[in-house]
C-alpha cells in the first residue's frame, strides 16, 4: 500500500495506523515523516519546516520566561498570581517529586497565566491549552540538556500527532469538549518528551493514546465564559499527566485500545456530550453557585 | 472545516487569550484594514452575541482595534493598546448587541475617514476568520488568499472582461464568486488568487467602463 511513499512524499496520512506502517517501511521516526511531508505539501524544504518549529519553540520559552517573571492578573481579575506562589514556595522548599516537576507545573502555570493577561502564547494546539507542551518538552529539554535540534524533532513529533488527532475531531471545546483541547496537548506533550526520551515509533503513540483514553470525556465549562476557571489550573495537571503516560509506555505498556479507536471514541464521546458541556457555559462548574456569582461580579447581571 | 497542517497545531504565536476571540478579532481588524486600505479617523465596531457578552474579558476589543491599527496577532502592543500612542489619533467605539440571526462571534466594522464603509465578519473558530458584507454585497473573504474585489454595472460580459486581464497577466484563479442586487444594477466579484497581482493590472482593471470600485485586498500573514 505505501510502494509509492518515496516517489509521493504527499501523501496524505490520516490514522495512526499509517503513520506507524510508514514509519517502520521507512526505517524513519515520526518526526522525520511528518517535516518531509509538511514539506511537501508547502512546497518548502525540510529546514524551512525545522525553521518554523524552532520560531513557535523560542516563543514558548519567551512565554515561559515572561510568566515565570509576573504575578499581573488577567482582565477579570480572577487568575495571574498562582505561578508565583508555586515559586515563593520552592525557594524554601522542594516538591516531593524533585526539580523537574517543580519547572513542569511552574512552566504550565507561568504559560497559562500569561496567556490570559494577554501575554504571546503559541496556540498549541489552542490557547487555552497553551501551557501543556510547551511545560513538558522546555521542563525536560532544561533538566536534562537536550539539544535544540532534538527540541524541534520533539516538537515536530508531538504536531503529527495533534494534526491526525484534529483529521477525525476538531480541536475545539465547542465542538468536542475539553478532552479536545487539554486532552490532545497531554496527548501531543506524551509524544515529545516519548520522542526525547529515545522511545521508540510504537512508544510514541502508546504514550500518546494513554494520555488521551485517560483524559475521555473532559467537560469545557469555563466560569463566565473566559479561559481562566478552570482552563489555566488544567494546564499543570495535564502536563503532569502527560509524564505519566510516557513513563508507562517506556517500560512497553500498551494502550489495550488502539490510537486510532481511542480518537474515534473521543469523536463518538463528544458527539454524545451536551452542547451544554461544550464551551457555552450553559452547565458544569460554570453554573455552580460560585461560579455564577464570579460571572455576575465580572459582567454584571 | 479545512483540513489542519501540522503548522497549524504548532501555530500560531499570539497574544492570549482566545484563538477566536483575541487571534481572531485582531484579524478581523486587519483584514478590514487590508480592504479599506486607508487609516479610518472613526471606527465603530458592533459586536454580537458572544463577542459582546465575553469580549471584554478575552481582549476582543483590543484585538479589533489593534488589527484595524495594523499589528499582528502576536503584537506585543495588543495588550496595552487603548494607551498606546498609535491608537491616540482614531475615534473608536465599542457597541454590544444580542442577534440570533448572526454567528456567535461576530462583528460589523463601521469605517469613516476619506469615505465610509461597513464590513461585516465572523470568527469561525482557531483564529480562522470569514468577512461575510462590505457595505451592501455579500462575499465570503477568509483572508487566505490574495483577492481582487469588484463592485461594477451588472450587464453581460463582465466576468470575461476581468478574468481576461488576470489571463494576459498569467495569473491563476483559485475562486471566483459574484453577487448582486438586482438585475442590471450593482453587482460584485471577489476573486482569489494565486500568487501577486501588480498594481498596473488593478489600474488597468479600474479603468474599463462600468467598473465603479475595485480593491486588491493581500492576504493576512
Amino acid at each position: 500500500m505505501w510502494k509509492n511513499w518515496d516517489n509521493d512524499m504527499d501523501i496524505n496520512i490520516s490514522t495512526f495506523e499509517q503513520l506507524y506502517n510508514v514509519c517502520i517501511s521507512t526505517n524513519k521516526q515520526i518526526y522525520e515523516v511528518a517535516q518531509e511531508a509538511m514539506g511537501a505539501s508547502e512546497d518548502i524544504s525540510v529546514e524551512q519546516v525545522r525553521a518554523f518549529a524552532l520560531r513557535s519553540l523560542f516563543a514558548m520559552k519567551e512565554a515561559i520566561d515572561s510568566g515565570l517573571n509576573s504575578k499581573e492578573l488577567s482582565l477579570s481579575g480572577m487568575c495571574g498570581d498562582d505561578c508565583f506562589k508555586l515559586q515563593q514556595r520552592y525557594k524554601n522548599e522542594s516538591a516531593m517529586f524533585g526539580k523537574l516537576f517543580e519547572k513542569i507545573i511552574e512552566y504550565a502555570l507561568a504559560t497559562s497565566e500569561e496567556n490570559i493577561r494577554m501575554g504571546t502564547i503559541v496556540a498549541c494546539p489552542t490557547a487555552g491549552s497553551c501551557g501543556i507542551l510547551p511545560a513538558v518538552l522546555v521542563g525536560v529539554s532544561r533538566e536534562y540538556n537536550y539539544s535544540e535540534n532534538n527540541q524541534i524533532s520533539a516538537l515536530i513529533t508531538a504536531g503529527e500527532i495533534g494534526r491526525i488527532i484534529s483529521v477525525k475531531v476538531a480541536l475545539a471545546g465547542a465542538v468536542a469538549g475539553c478532552q479536545a483541547e487539554c486532552g490532545t496537548a497531554s496527548a501531543m506533550a506524551a509524544a515529545a518528551v516519548c520522542q526525547l526520551r529515545g522511545g521508540t515509533v510504537k512508544q510514541i503513540l502508546n504514550a500518546s493514546a494513554l494520555a488521551l483514553k485517560n483524559l475521555l470525556g473532559l467537560t469545557c465549562d469555563p466560569v463566565a465564559g473566559l479561559v481562566e476557571v478552570p482552563c489555566v489550573k488544567r494546564n499543570p495537571f495535564l502536563a503532569i499527566h502527560a509524564v505519566t503516560a510516557v513513563e508507562l509506555a517506556l517500560s512497553g505498556i500498551e494502550s489495550k485500545i488502539p490510537f486510532d479507536e481511542v480518537v474515534d471514541s473521543m469523536a463518538q464521546t463528544g458527539a454524545l456530550m451536551s452542547p451544554m458541556l461544550k464551551e457555552s457555559s450553559q452547565a458544569g462548574l460554570a453554573t455552580t453557585k460560585t461560579g455564577l456569582k464570579i460571572k455576575e461580579n465580572i459582567f454584571g447581571k | 472545516m479545512k483540513k489542519s497542517t501540522l503548522f497549524d497545531i504548532i501555530s500560531p504565536v499570539m497574544a492570549g487569550p482566545s484563538s477566536s476571540h483575541t487571534a481572531g478579532a485582531v484579524r478581523l481588524g486587519l483584514l478590514a484594514r487590508n480592504i479599506y486600505k486607508k487609516v479610518p479617523h472613526k471606527v465603530v465596531f458592533k459586536l454580537y452575541n458572544s463577542y459582546a457578552h465575553t469580549g471584554k474579558g478575552h481582549g476582543t476589543d483590543k484585538g479589533l482595534l489593534s488589527g484595524i491599527l495594523g499589528l499582528k496577532v502576536d503584537d506585543r502592543r495588543i495588550k496595552d493598546i487603548f494607551n498606546n500612542e498609535i491608537s491616540e489619533n482614531i475615534d473608536y467605539k465599542f457597541e454590544y448587541y444580542d442577534n440570533f440571526r448572526r454567528h456567535p462571534n461576530s462583528v460589523d466594522i463601521e469605517l469613516y475617514g476619506d469615505y465610509n464603509m461597513k464590513i461585516s465578519g465572523d470568527s469561525v473558530g482557531a483564529g480562522e476568520i470569514l468577512i461575510t458584507k462590505i457595505n451592501d454585497f455579500n462575499v465570503s473573504l477568509s483572508g487566505n488568499y490574495n483577492t481582487l474585489i469588484l463592485v461594477y454595472k451588472d450587464k453581460p460580459g463582465m466576468i470575461s472582461s476581468v478574468t481576461s486581464h488576470l489571463q494576459c497577466a498569467n495569473i491563476n484563479i483559485a475562486s471566483l464568486s459574484c453577487d448582486r442586487n438586482a438585475k442590471g444594477q450593482d453587482a460584485s466579484m471577489i476573486i482569489c488568487i494565486d500568487g501577486n497581482l501588480d498594481a498596473d493590472i488593478v489600474q488597468s482593471i479600474e479603468k474599463m467602463d462600468d467598473i465603479y470600485f475595485v480593491t486588491y485586498v493581500e492576504k493576512l500573514g
